[in-house]
């Protein structure tokens, strides 16, 4: 079998370069020394905790903060009141709305924030929580996105002037509807499906805080805080709080996972920042983790309305309707001119003659956000849409879903290939990647043992997804979010010794980037890895970028690092130039050394160069000394990796519980930099789709009360539910891309869902005639779609 | 992370001592035992006592072992005991099914039987298990020892036979020849609590069902003895097609919630098959 | 109230209010913040220490029920500047991507070796089933414990 494991290697394997190096930052990890938020002691810290709204929607009458006022270890208690003196009650969020930091004149989510209280201890605050007395006047709700916009629903951002509905955004258009409409009107079969991608959240391990510390002295706001977009933050907060940038430093140390979550400004920030002005101490403010899953950026709630067509066999056009649900405030996070983010790459992997798509967004009453959870700005939306009804086309036309996504693949000579949205893919080479995938499931076979298990009552499906997604945001002209360009530098210093620090505007949470970056320098300098200091989360010692999400750190930062590199190998050739008394020209690059054209034995090692340069000996001319370049990289174009999944599941036939046996992962992210660290990300991408193919859900009770709001309601899936996954490689190098590489860490997310729901209805469609379910496939839903009655979850 | 609201706390060496301090202070002190019941309630202030007594030095309380023509467990045996206990694989081997899907291991290692039993989570597996078993509970007072079969146990939702200051020490189930027993759950992730649960035990003699205990977990406001069901096994031959019905029953008898777990006629529908499985699988190792 | 808890070799005595929880408790004590916490009902494991010697999640017993116990933590993992197997495995086999989870899921796993020297790996999912990843997708978890399985030193030193 073809596959790509982590295979045990021997400890003295260490590549210069790209290979499958074990991580630089483990060695604080497994020993317990890492430098999460709530390992921060900063002395005199003050303790902040949220009072949060019990009501979906309800006005405010009155707020009594005095008992909590009395208790022993209370400092202080802020209200918007309070924030509206300094200007802080509202804040601007990265879609250009506003929201409430804490509510003034109303509630418009359960959960939402009402009062700040600051303690001297974490129990403390905790314990003054329940002493604030809030007087509500309980207002209609609404949480069903489909009723948002009709005329006697509730107003929820009455505090807008002159808005009379709960529309969020102008309604976003891609494609063109009257080909669409004609390219329907030829076709041979059409398949129609309502499809909804339900309400779900990132849920990283740690949850979101901040410690806020402004010194009055010095007018300096050091803050740390597990943010995936640092600079961004920055500025934000220069903004808000009427600072100059320099005197803001965000730290960002170590995070525990972010996917998305991690990326908005979040009340609790502005409130740590505001308790900690107005107290003279620094503010910690950690939420818990019910207040992550009921107030911080959700993902996804789409509700989809699609058809789809095919004419001699081919798949030819698609459409798509959406109701997007933002909650009460707009708080996603994507490029300025994409505000349904990148959906309308749901005209996905195949050579269409015409889509259209629109999406329509509407606020309601229930927690902000949308944009995350490893979604790609909306992509895991779109292919979750067009792989579904990719299925649905096939079963109307009676034909094996792999047949039929092969038949209509665009094919490798297209490349570069312009969508019918207007996107233009870089490389793909989708028939060969589907092959691969085929290959190792050993497709013939399962689908043999498919039909031995059915005819006697066993219920076993096969699902496939093909996928392309667009990563990598973005070129400076399409790309910007909240005016600040998607590019991203890096600078890259050699010291004397021939060591060297790069850099770098991307985050980490995980992604391994102190190894993966040090790799790059590797590669194109010969600097072994373990010399390379890779620096980042620091915005007093970093780039400006833009920061890591929607898979951009190896696309953007990555190409950013080797030109770098490359720049510093220039200026190295001009000074090994001078050191070997030749031209530039006659001279020739191995890793890690400059030599001679026609005399290979006479060079000089990158080392020797850098001592060269800090040395009081000659200079080329035009170079002062020291080695070192700076660079911003300004993306092309984004970059296109792609996959084939194929997902086998076992249904109960008696109690509808799914079982996912085996799951098959190929994937083409272009060259590859770290196979061990690729594989990695897969590995945790497949799990997340495990999960909320089948359990995860964000759902809400009429009064518009979260339901899901603790991990024994919101759950995650763990050792048990996950199967051994099986990865395969193609590699098709991104041509624009210095590095050839595309970037990965979100594919896995976008590809999965579909694999494993189309595997579900493949396992019940002959026997049950099931052509449609939503996740998630909990066994009451799926045993609901046997008997004939699949619902929607909301 | 939520935090406990500050209360008391004190040590107990000794069971009458625990009943002593109960009685003095009153219903607003709690015993914690594994405290994987009532930490979390008391993190997410659900539960709010004023003092606490922890019980986990009362050592004597850990047993299980046979006396007599009895299997009895101490209340302070921990689920991950239950689960390996070679006493309860050989007579009651329904104790193993049900532990391996409750919680998981590393929860398994504190949590108690008695601490499960007096909590009385409607989803609680060794409440079904105890109730199937026809098990005897002894609870302690001020006033000595009282024995309470199971059938008398629960009361109400979350409520129990056991007093204000009373302590639960010990589970007695009979040794009867004949018997085979099993749990089958459903659960939609590893560790949740039942979409639905059924405890069976059966006692067959001769080729008959001489006795049957069935309970079921999770689709009622406390755990629901099926004894409609168990009437209808006594006396018959067991059968595929007697299961079927005895579920059948068992799911007209549950009174299941609809939840985030399931709509009530899925949990219905789930009682049944649960039921059926339940009792194939105790009537094989009856036979055995 | 005095608390006095061994943790790793060391004892550690402080007066806390009653409702402390032992995971505060630990991450208050100076050097001990590898033991986290990520959830308020005990479902995700990264609150994983040894209490005399089992795997506990520690963020659901209060400190003062460990008064008098020996607690051992990610922190007591190494030994004189010696990596457990548990340690070497997981960087071997890159079984961690963020590290949050990582301190319960190898206090997990080396209780698990502890009292199964050689599991199968359904026993490894098993063991580590009290704890969520949303990193890895555990499939090198499992790895690397069977690494550590297999590189197990003849000798286990005790603490």
């Amino acid at each position: 079998m073809a596959t790509v494991e982590n295979l045990p290697s021997p400890t003295h394997e260490r590549p210069v370069g790209f290979g499958r190096l074990k991580r630089k930052e483990d060695a604080r990890f497994i020993r317990g020394k890492g430098t999460y938020l709530d390992d921060i002691r900063l002395p005199g810290m003050l303790h902040g905790a949220i009072l949060r709204s019990p009501y979906a929607h309800a006005k405010i009458l009155s707020i009594d903060t005095s008992r909590a006022l009395e208790h022993p270890n209370v400092v202080a208690v802020m209200t918007a009141k309070d924030l509206e003196t300094l200007g802080l009650a509202w804040m601007p969020t990265i879609s250009y709305d506003t929201q409430a930091v804490l509510a003034g004149d109303k509630v418009r989510f359960h959960g939402q924030e009402v009062a700040f209280v600051i303690a001297t201890d974490e129990y403390s605050a905790r314990d003054a929580l329940p002493l604030i007395e809030v007087d509500y006047e309980p207002l209609p709700v609404v949480v069903n996105a489909r009723k948002a916009l009709d005329p006697d629903a509730p107003l929820i951002r009455d505090d807008k002037p002159g808005k009379t509905d709960n529309l969020a955004t102008p309604t976003w258009e891609a494609g063109d509807e009257q080909a669409a409409d004609r390219v329907f009107a030829e076709a041979d079969v059409i398949a129609t499906r309502d499809i909804m991608y339900p309400r779900c959240h990132p849920a990283p391990m740690e949850t979101c805080g901040m410690i806020a510390d402004f010194n009055p002295d010095t007018g300096q706001l050091n803050i740390y805080n597990g943010n995936q977009a640092p600079h961004v933050h920055r500025t934000v907060y220069a903004h808000v709080a009427g600072l100059a940038e320099h005197m803001i430093r965000i730290q960002c140390n170590d995070i525990g996972g972010g996917f998305g979550n991690k990326v908005p400004v979040y009340p609790g920030y502005v409130c740590a920042i505001a308790g900690s002005i107005v107290a003279g101490k620094p503010v910690k403010w950690l939420e818990d983790r019910s207040e992550n899953l009921m107030s911080t950026g959700f993902a996804r709630d789409y509700i989809m309305h699609s058809s789809i067509c095919a004419k001699d066999g081919r798949i030819t056009g698609l459409k798509v309707d959406v109701i997007a649900d933002h909650g009460a405030f707009d708080s996603t996070a994507q490029p300025t001119k994409f505000p349904a983010g990148f959906f309308h790459i749901c005209c996905g992997s195949y050579d269409l003659q015409a889509a259209h798509v629109k999406v329509t967004a509407v606020y309601t009453n229930k927690a902000p956000g949308g944009v995350a959870y490893r979604c790609s700005f909306r992509i895991t939306e779109a292919v979750y849409l067009v792989e579904r009804m990719v299925d649905a086309l096939a079963l109307e036309m009676g034909v094996d879903p792999i047949a039929l996504r092969r038949s209509s693949f665009i094919k490798p000579e297209q490349f570069p290939y312009e969508t019918t949205t207007g996107w233009t893919y870089d490389s793909g080479q989708y028939d060969k990647t589907m092959g691969v995938a085929m290959e190792i499931a050993g497709y013939e076979e399962l689908r043999r043992e498919q039909a031995e298990k059915r005819a006697r009552g066993e219920l076993m499906g096969i699902g496939v997804s093909f996928f392309t997604e667009g990563v990598g945001a973005g070129p400076r002209a399409h790309m910007d979010i909240l005016g600040l360009s998607m590019n991203d530098g890096a600078d890259l210093r050699l010291h004397p010794s021939g060591k060297a620090v790069v850099s770098l505007s991307c985050q980490t949470q995980g992604q391994g980037h102190e190894t993966t970056f040090a790799q790059i320098v590797a590669e194109e300098l010969g600097i072994p890895p373990e010399d390379v200091e890779v620096r980042h989360g620091d915005t007093d010692r970093s780039p400006y970028g833009l920061g890591t999400y929607g898979s951009r750190s190896t696309p953007v930062s990555g190409g950013a690092v080797s030109i770098v590199s490359r720049k510093v190998r220039d200026k190295a050739r001009l000074i090994a130039a001078t050191m070997l008394e030749t031209r530039p020209e006659d001279l020739a690059w191995e890793k890690g050394r400059w030599y001679v054209k026609g005399d290979p034995e006479k060079g000089a090692l990158i080392e020797e160069i850098t001592q060269r340069a800090y040395s009081g000996e000659a200079m080329p001319e035009g170079l002062e000394g020291g080695l070192d370049a700076q660079v911003i990289y300004d993306p092309p174009n984004l970059t296109y990796p792609y996959g084939a999944y194929i997902c086998v599941v076992d249904v109960d036939p008696e109690t509808a519980f799914v079982k996912v046996r085996r799951f098959i992962a190929v994937d083409d992210c272009g060259v590859r930099i770290n196979p061990m660290i690729v594989d990695g990300q897969i590995h945790g991408g497949l799990a997340e789709g495990v999960g909320i193919a089948l359990m995860e859900l964000i759902s809400f009770d009429e009064e518009g009360n979260c339901m899901n709001g603790s991990f024994m309601d919101y759950l995650i899936p763990t050792s048990m539910e996950c199967p051994d996954w099986e990865l395969g490689e193609t590699v098709t190098p991104c041509p624009h891309h210095p590095l050839g590489a595309k970037g990965v860490g979100e594919s896995p997310n976008v590809g999965s869902p579909p694999a494993i729901v189309n595997a579900v209805i493949d396992a019940l469609h002959q026997t049950h005639g099931v052509d449609h379910i939503d996740m998630p496939c909990t066994p009451a839903r799926v045993w609901a779609a046997m008997q004939g009655r699949p619902e929607p979850p909301q | 992370m939520q935090t406990p609201a500050p209360c008391g706390y004190e040590r107990a060496s000794s069971v009458d001592g625990v009943i002593a301090t109960l009685a003095e202070r009153g219903p607003s002190t709690r015993i914690v035992a594994g405290g994987h019941s009532l930490i979390p309630m008391m993190k997410l202030r659900l539960a709010t006592p004023e003092h606490l007594i922890d019980i986990n030095d009362l050592h004597e309380l850990s047993y299980i072992r046979q006396e007599g023509e009895e299997v009895r467990i101490g209340a302070l045996a921990r689920h991950v005991d239950l689960l390996r206990s070679e006493l309860l694989a050989e007579h009651f081997p329904v104790f193993a099914d049900a532990e391996e899907v409750i919680a998981d291991p590393v929860v398994r290692n504190r949590g108690t039987i008695g601490g499960s039993l007096c909590q009385a989570d409607p989803g609680e597996d060794l409440s079904a298990v105890c109730s199937a078993l026809k098990a005897s509970v002894v609870i302690r007072g001020a006033g000595g020892e009282r024995v309470v079969p199971m059938h008398e146990f629960h009361v109400g939702p979350y409520m129990t036979a056991v007093g204000d200051a009373e302590m639960l020490t010990e589970v007695r189930i009979a040794i009867r020849p004949g018997a085979g027993s099993a749990h089958e759950k459903l659960e939609r992730r590893a560790g949740d609590f039942a979409i639905a649960a059924t405890s069976a035990a059966i006692w067959i003699n001769g080729g008959t069902i001489t006795d049957a205990g069935i309970a079921l977990a999770a689709v009622g406001p406390f755990t629901i003895e099926a004894t409609r069901a168990e009437e209808l096994l006594r006396g018959k031959a067991p059968s595929d097609e007697l299961f079927t019905q005895a579920g059948a029953i068992c799911s007209e008898d549950s009174m299941p919630a609809a939840d985030g777990r399931g709509p009530v006629d899925y949990k219905r529908h789930l009682v049944g098959v649960l039921t059926k499985r339940a009792l194939r699988r105790a009537t094989a190792r009856a036979l055995q | 109230m005095q608390v006095t808890i061994t943790i790793n070799g060391q004892t550690v005595s402080r007066d806390v209010p009653p409702q402390t929880l032992l995971v505060h408790f630990i991450r208050d004590t100076p050097g001990l913040t590898g033991t986290h916490w990520g959830c308020d009902t005990s479902n995700c494991g990264a609150c994983i220490v040894q209490i005399d010697g089992k795997a506990v999640k520690s963020c659901t017993q209060l400190a003062a029920m460990v008064d008098g116990h020996e607690v051992k933590t990610i922190e007591g993992l190494e030994v004189d500047g010696v990596l457990d197997p548990i340690q070497e495995g997981f960087h071997e086999q890159h079984a961690l991507h963020c590290g949050f989870c990582t301190p319960g899921m190898m206090m997990a796993s080396r209780s698990l070796l502890d009292e199964n020297p050689d599991p199968t790996d359904e026993e490894i999912r098993v063991a580590i089933s009290g704890g969520i990843c949303r990193c890895t997708g555990y499939k090198n978890i499992v790895a690397a414990v069977r690494w550590a399985a297999e590189h197990e030193a003849p000798i286990k030193q005790e603490v």
